[in-house]
């Protein structure tokens, strides 16, 4: 390859958002669910249904363009993107094209200078120069149902239950020049979103969907090559290989002097590469218009002090605020702030009196295991700060030893159980001294004549195994230390 | 005979002190639809059994005194693009022959709270694209005056069972003129209330942002008193956005005002002196005396330029058309509704569903609506039709700025012969021009007979009035139906 090209990516990102009920209907919008069961004449296009906008979606989606330094339309509408496909019960979907409710903001990331993959340029460097990714727009709009192709009845159902959840579509400007950029702009998305709450942002159960718009150009040059888009990336991981994939394809084409073809495409996770879905020749026209049926969203000062008043402490504040008032490494900083209920459970537990480098090793070390051996972002934490403090309590207080203690913190992990309670309940309590211990200490001698008999012609080594073995007749609630010294007294 | 001739008031008056029980009258009306529907088609769906069973639960209702507003057991018939709930609701179109809606129209459920009893769904232009009713897949409707003759449209089959008896009150929707229109052509009274006063929750849509719903009936004390349930509501219940819950209060109370020294403007255009482009000249005789009725009454009247009529019909049918080629994209045959057989593909599916489902007069405003929205026609087409609409309502801010009320023709003929309309749409289109600036506007504006022609054939006053201010038109058109002698009888 003679000649050095640059990539050049831009994003679509649809996020859903963490509403209780649709954007224009009363339906649920949990997850899951018998077919259709969330449905109601207005997310199924029954004849003379009318849609009517729900307040949360738009405090929402207005949120998240504070934070991301949008302006703020305060005049905004919707307007109706038309085509036929039967997830979309009204053929027509409820969108905003002309004049969304968020422009020209910005998010930063760290600048990837060097490489262009994550595997080329090692990972993100502390402190790296920041580059600012702009943000075109973010608009509302409804989601579509899903379609269920029964292969052996020869037919195809839709499920409506998810048509009406309420989306944002976040349009970057194409400033991102690598996978790695794009991988930091969607971290930091993902980041800002789950801070104010408005959405899980869950790619793989589709919670948050990033569509890539890539081109490539000669280095040095000012004009934009043709762009393709490409869609169903379904993790951090696909985005990656399938910008790479696309620009070397791009790059191949351009070198055998074959133009780029304007199209949208679609990521084959199994086969690592890429098909065209349509192109140009066949481009729709959605024949956008106004929404009759919706009024003029009209933003006022007061609702956007109200939202401006509850956006929380984002982590670049909470990062200087921990370095100021708690002694624990910067690192576990970082990643105790990575996610707003991490923080909160962190802040909590420390407020409720334990210490906070004992809450941040269990967070850091545990919690963080768990999370990834059940595959679980750490929003799904479902343990209480209360009983994280209470089994730091317990430890401290020499209440359980350390290997009970990472039992029930398993359990507690899992089910949220009080752990006080579940220690009485189960006799978990530590035995350092007492009658129970003597005895089993008694027993393990009687059981074990030729340990014995070696920790009595010095092997000191041997005293360690008797140990061991008192601990597991002891379903280790024994303190070692104490089963040593008992040892050694009746030998 | 006597008991049909009731306005949808008396009768209910009736009601209550018990002169006549609801189901009696419900029967003395299936007992006329039975006599009359064969000749004059007024409805798509007679619901007999449904009618009687409501009347015997309203009457007890009546009888232990927990219903009693006036139209508690007052038989009513409801134009077949209003959704009700279990009883089929077509459009009067082959795409919905056989669908069943799940919900009633909020509209609907209002009257229903009152006590109205629903006898069943009046024909209508498909999907009330129309003015004559001649579109309805299940044929046209006869007008009750001279049955050789169309009663209007598109709300066409609600004016009929007015004026036949097989109802005492109907309901219908005006985009275009559509309840005022067959009112003027059956010789009853029919109001379009201010848009946004009517929850069109329920109502399938044709052009949404000029769709409003109205009643049809025999005096304009109904009208009054349709109205003030039609739009009643608290807004805890807002299923229409454009929807502004409980605005017409009121109104029966204001009717008996007097209208001494009240304004009322005649735009010249919509009477030109020499023929011209303006109405028919029976047309234009029967408005002018009724403007003098209301002179002597003592309003005060005066010729002004409106301007923009020419305008109107052609940002009319642009904005309506528009809407509509989105509004119907949801009858596909995936849902609900007819769905052609035979087709392998999914849009062949879809092609094929809606070339049979549709009739002519859909189609071609679909083609028309979708053609105005896109890329490269909507500024020129869809924008500058919006940027007209604006104009209108800035003509009638001027107008309404001088005077209380506008008063016109409904219409610029009497009802056409049965087959003379549909081979000439254009024409048809500009029979709308005198209603449509009404719905492009707002704006409420009501239908009352004012005389008839040489061949019989009823003559409509329109009165138009600024938005929200329905009281003075239905107190101006109060004060004329009592000085040209009283309500319109069967």
């Amino acid at each position: 390859m003679a000649k050095e090209y640059e990539t050049v990516i831009g994003l679509e990102v649809h996020v859903e958002l963490a509403t209780d009920t649709k954007i224009f209907c009363g339906c649920s919008t949990a997850f899951g669910g018998k077919a259709n069961s969330h449905t109601c004449p207005v997310c199924t296009g029954m004849p003379g249904s009318l849609p009517v906008l729900n307040r949360k979606v738009l405090e929402h989606a207005a949120a998240v363009g504070l934070a991301t330094h949008c302006e703020i339309t305060r005049y905004c509408k919707f307007d109706r993107k038309n085509y036929f496909y039967p997830d979309n019960p009204q053929n027509y979907q409820i969108s905003q094209l002309y004049l969304p409710l968020c422009r020209n903001g910005y998010v930063e990331i760290e600048e990837d200078r060097e490489g262009q993959t994550p595997e080329e340029n090692g990972p993100c460097r502390e402190g790296g120069p920041v580059k600012r990714v702009g943000i075109h727009e973010i608009h509302m709009e409804e989601d579509a149902g899903k379609l269920i192709h029964d292969e052996w009845e020869d037919c195809s159902l839709v499920d409506y239950n998810r048509s009406g959840v309420p989306l944002i579509e976040i349009v970057s400007e194409p400033d991102m020049r690598s996978a790695r950029e794009v991988i930091a702009c969607l971290e930091k998305l993902r980041m800002i979103i789950q801070y104010l709450g408005a959405s899980d942002c869950k790619l793989q159960e589709g919670s948050m969907r990033a569509d890539v718009n890539l081109s490539v150009r000669e280095a040095g040059t000012e004009t934009l090559g043709t762009r393709t888009e490409m869609k169903n990336l379904n993790s951090f991981r696909s985005i990656s290989r399938a910008i790479e994939n696309e620009r070397e394809r791009q790059i191949a084409l351009l070198e055998e002097g074959r133009p780029v073809v304007q199209e949208t495409r679609r990521w084959d996770e199994a086969k690592e590469c890429s098909y065209p879905m349509r192109s140009k020749e066949d481009a729709k026209d959605y024949r956008y218009f106004p929404d009759p049926d919706l009024m003029p969203v009209t933003v006022s000062d007061s609702f956007l002090e109200e939202i401006r008043a509850r956006q929380p402490e984002f982590q670049t504040e909470k990062i200087k605020r921990y370095k100021r008032e708690f002694d624990i490494p910067e690192y576990d900083i970082k990643i105790i702030t990575e996610h707003k209920h991490m923080a909160d459970l962190f802040e909590a537990a420390v407020a409720l009196g334990s210490q906070p480098k004992k809450v941040s090793n269990w967070l850091m070390g545990e919690t963080l295991r768990l999370l990834k051996e059940k595959e679980l972002d750490p929003g799904d934490i479902r343990f209480s700060p209360e009983n994280l403090s209470r089994l730091i309590a317990m430890t401290e207080a020499g209440t359980i030893n350390f290997t009970v203690a990472k039992e029930v913190f398993e359990l507690m992990f899992e089910e949220n159980m009080d752990p006080e309670k579940y220690v009485e309940e189960q006799g978990l309590k530590m035995v350092n001294d007492g009658d129970a211990l003597r005895e089993a200490v008694k027993e393990t001698i009687k059981a074990n004549p030729q340990s014995v008999q070696d920790y009595r012609n010095g092997k000191e080594k041997a005293l360690g195994f008797l140990v061991g073995q008192t601990m597991k007749a002891m379903k280790g609630k024994a303190n070692p230390v104490s089963v040593g010294e008992l040892l050694r007294e009746l030998l | 005979m006597e008991l049909l001739s009731l306005s949808a008031v008396e009768l209910g008056r009736w009601i209550q002190s018990g002169r006549v029980t609801a189901p009696d009258a419900v029967r003395a009306v299936l007992d006329r639809i039975d006599r009359m529907e064969e000749l004059y088609h007024c409805y798509v769906t007679v619901d007999r059994e449904g009618a009687l069973k409501r009347a015997r639960e309203v009457q007890e209702k009546i009888e232990a005194k927990e219903l009693t507003g006036p139209l508690a057991g007052v038989p009513m018939a409801v134009k077949d693009n209003l959704c009700t709930k279990g009883m089929r609701t077509t459009c009067a179109s082959r795409i919905l022959d056989n669908f069943i809606p799940s919900y009633s129209a909020q509209a609907i459920e209002n009257l229903e709270r009152a006590g109205a009893v629903l006898l069943g769904k009046t024909n209508m232009d498909e999907f009330a694209m129309g003015s004559t009713t001649e579109t309805s897949f299940f044929g046209p409707t006869k007008n009750p005056r001279n049955p050789e003759h169309v009663p209007g449209g598109s709300s066409g089959g609600s004016a009929a069972a007015v004026a036949a008896g097989e109802c005492f009150f109907a309901i219908g929707s005006d985009t275009g003129g559509s309840v005022r229109q067959p009112a003027s052509h059956c010789g009853v009274v029919g109001m379009k209330p201010t848009y946004g006063t009517v929850s069109r929750y329920g109502l399938v849509a044709y052009g949404s942002s000029l769709d409003q719903i109205g009643p049809l009936c025999r005096t304009v004390e109904d009208c009054a008193v349709i109205l003030e349930i039609l739009s009643s509501g608290d807004g805890e219940d807002r299923r229409d956005s454009t929807w502004m819950p409980g605005k017409l209060r009121d109104l029966v109370t204001a009717l008996k005002q007097d209208v001494k020294g009240m304004r009322i403007g005649i735009p010249r255009d919509y009477i030109p002196e020499n023929g011209g482009e303006g109405p028919d000249p029976q047309v234009r005789k029967a408005v002018l005396e009724a403007a003098g009725t209301l002179r002597e009454a003592g309003a005060v009247l005066e010729e002004f330029d409106l301007g923009l009529a020419e305008y109107a019909v052609p940002a009319y049918y642009t904005i309506a058309s528009a809407e509509a080629s989105s509004n119907l994209e949801r009858f596909d045959g995936i849902k609900y509704g007819y769905r052609a057989g035979g087709a392998q593909e999914l849009h062949r599916m879809y092609k094929k569903t809606r070339s049979e489902g549709f009739g002519p007069e859909v189609k071609r405003r679909i083609m028309l609506g979708s053609f105005v929205l896109s890329s490269g026609y909507y500024d020129a087409y869809y924008l500058k039709a919006l940027r007209v609409k604006h104009l209108i309502k800035k003509a009638f801010d001027a107008a309404f700025a001088r005077f209380d009320c506008i008063l016109g023709p409904v219409a610029p003929g009497t009802a056409p012969k049965l087959g003379e309309s549909l081979a000439d749409p254009v024409r048809m289109y500009l029979g709308d021009i005198y209603t449509i600036s009404a719905n492009l506007a707002g704006l409420p504006a009501i239908s009352i007979p004012c005389g008839s022609d040489d061949k019989g054939l009823p003559i409509g006053l329109q009165l138009t009035g600024d938005c929200f201010q329905e009281k003075k038109i239905l107190q101006i058109a109060y004060a004329y139906e009592k000085a040209a002698k009283g309500g319109n009888k069967v």
